[in-house]
């Protein structure tokens, strides 16, 4: 337990000791921890600028969206209503073609309802000039006249 | 037992003694073949197995943390740089919030004293006949020594030499940082001028030596308590290793036991000394 030159070795090792973890044990170590440091935060600062970029990436992107439903939206829209236009004026067009063809088969029937008529009428007084003819070629013969006004019944 | 034929108190006491060479007033430059013999070389001795371990593992402490320094990169660390870097920072933390200065010799300073005084008091785990006994070995084979008069003490910081050579080299950067930043003349007036200060010159002349002795004393404690705490822990828990080792049979179970209990003060010794040198150097540091 004597105090003696150890003191003086001891000193001067750790002092020896001292220096050669500052000269070169700590320097190196702190330089590759700071260099660590710092390529982590340049990392997470690059995440962070990632997911900047990212978010506002979809915010474009859903706007472009929305703008593009709306623009379907909207074509739809005209082109419901021009169907419909497109089908009113099928229907009406089909309406007044065939009103038109109802009004001239109308006037077609009557014009041949006519015409029938004047050819019945002009048949019917044909026939009648004919009978009369006839009837005064033979006035006594009764038995023949009953034939004859037969057969023209039958001719009507 | 190293050496059954001892009693109980020679054992205690050749655990306790040093191997010490030196010059010795009959024998000239020996090794001391007794504790009295050692004693008698006064100051001129040196312990060699206290300045070979404590040395030894200084250099185990700088080659493992060196190599690992060499092959540091800032990538993925591997499992040495990481224990590395995990040691630097702690210390590099410590050194942080308590010293505000500037210096590039603080941290690596505390990082070594840290390590060091860890690795020297960690021998104290290894039980106590261990490494004697092969000392006593190679003593007989090699030197054709005495047995009883093989000493061999493995934990440095138990021999007062060791703990007082470090804190007098801390007590050497104190002075010199104080000197460093408030210049010779503003030391002495930090060591004479407080606590007592008095307006007229006359009364100041009285209260000088005063505040001399205080002071001095103030100073002077910080070496010899951080050198003396650290010495006290590890001899105190040395000696109950080797009083545990005397008991016979029954010894294992308590050794365990209190080697448990020794691995909290081990770290907590060397924190101590680590923490208290940066307090001391950073009040060195700091002006008033």
């Amino acid at each position: 337990m004597n105090l003696n030159l150890t003191l003086i070795g001891q000193a001067i090792a750790f002092a020896v000791f001292v220096w050669f973890c500052m000269k070169y044990v700590w320097p190196p170590v702190m330089q590759a921890l700071q260099e660590r440091q710092k390529k982590i935060a340049d990392g997470l600062d690059a995440a962070s600028r990632a997911n900047r970029d990212l978010e506002m990436a979809q915010e474009q992107a859903d706007e472009t969206l929305r703008e593009s439903k709306g623009q379907a939206a909207e074509i739809l829209e005209q082109a419901h209503k021009r169907s419909n236009q497109m089908v009113e004026e099928a229907r009406d067009n089909a309406r007044q073609e065939g009103e038109r063809m109802i009004a001239n088969a109308r006037t077609e029937i009557e014009q041949e309802i006519n015409r029938a008529k004047e050819e019945l009428r002009a048949q019917v007084a044909r026939l009648a000039i004919e009978g009369a003819e006839r009837i005064l070629e033979s006035s006594i013969d009764e038995k023949k006249h009953r034939e004859l006004v037969d057969k023209l019944a039958t001719e009507l | 037992m190293a050496g059954s034929n001892l009693t109980t108190t020679e054992y205690i006491q050749h655990h306790l003694q040093n191997l010490t060479f030196g010059h010795h007033p009959d024998n000239g430059w020996s090794i001391a073949h007794s504790a009295t013999e050692a004693a008698d070389m006064g100051f001129w001795a040196i312990h060699l197995d206290t300045m070979g371990w404590s040395i030894g593992l200084g250099i185990l402490f700088l080659w493992i943390f060196r190599k690992a320094a060499k092959t540091a990169t800032t990538g993925v660390p591997s499992g040495l740089q990481n224990f590395v870097e995990l040691m630097v920072e702690f210390v590099d933390n410590s050194v942080k919030e308590t010293f505000h200065g500037k210096s590039r010799l603080i941290a690596p300073l505390s990082l070594t004293i840290f390590c060091w005084i860890f690795l020297m008091n960690l021998m104290d785990l290894v039980p106590v006949d261990f490494l004697p006994m092969l000392a006593q070995k190679i003593g007989v084979l090699v030197f054709n020594a005495d047995p009883a008069h093989v000493y061999f003490k493995v934990v440095s910081t138990t021999d007062v030499n060791a703990t007082l050579g470090m804190s007098l080299a801390v007590f050497a950067l104190i002075i010199f940082y104080a000197i460093r930043t408030k210049g010779v003349s503003g030391f002495i007036g930090e060591l004479t001028l407080h606590p007592f200060n008095a307006p007229s010159k006359i009364a100041m002349i009285f209260l000088i030596p005063v505040n001399l002795l205080l002071e001095l004393v103030t100073l002077l404690a910080k070496p010899v308590s951080l050198a003396l705490r650290l010495f006290g822990n590890l001899y105190a828990g040395e000696l109950i290793f080797i009083l545990i080792a005397a008991i016979g049979l029954w010894q294992l179970p308590l050794h365990f036991a209190w080697a448990v209990f020794h691995l909290l003060i081990i770290t907590l010794q060397a924190f101590i000394f680590m923490m208290l040198t940066i307090v001391y150097l950073s009040m060195a540091t700091e002006e008033h």
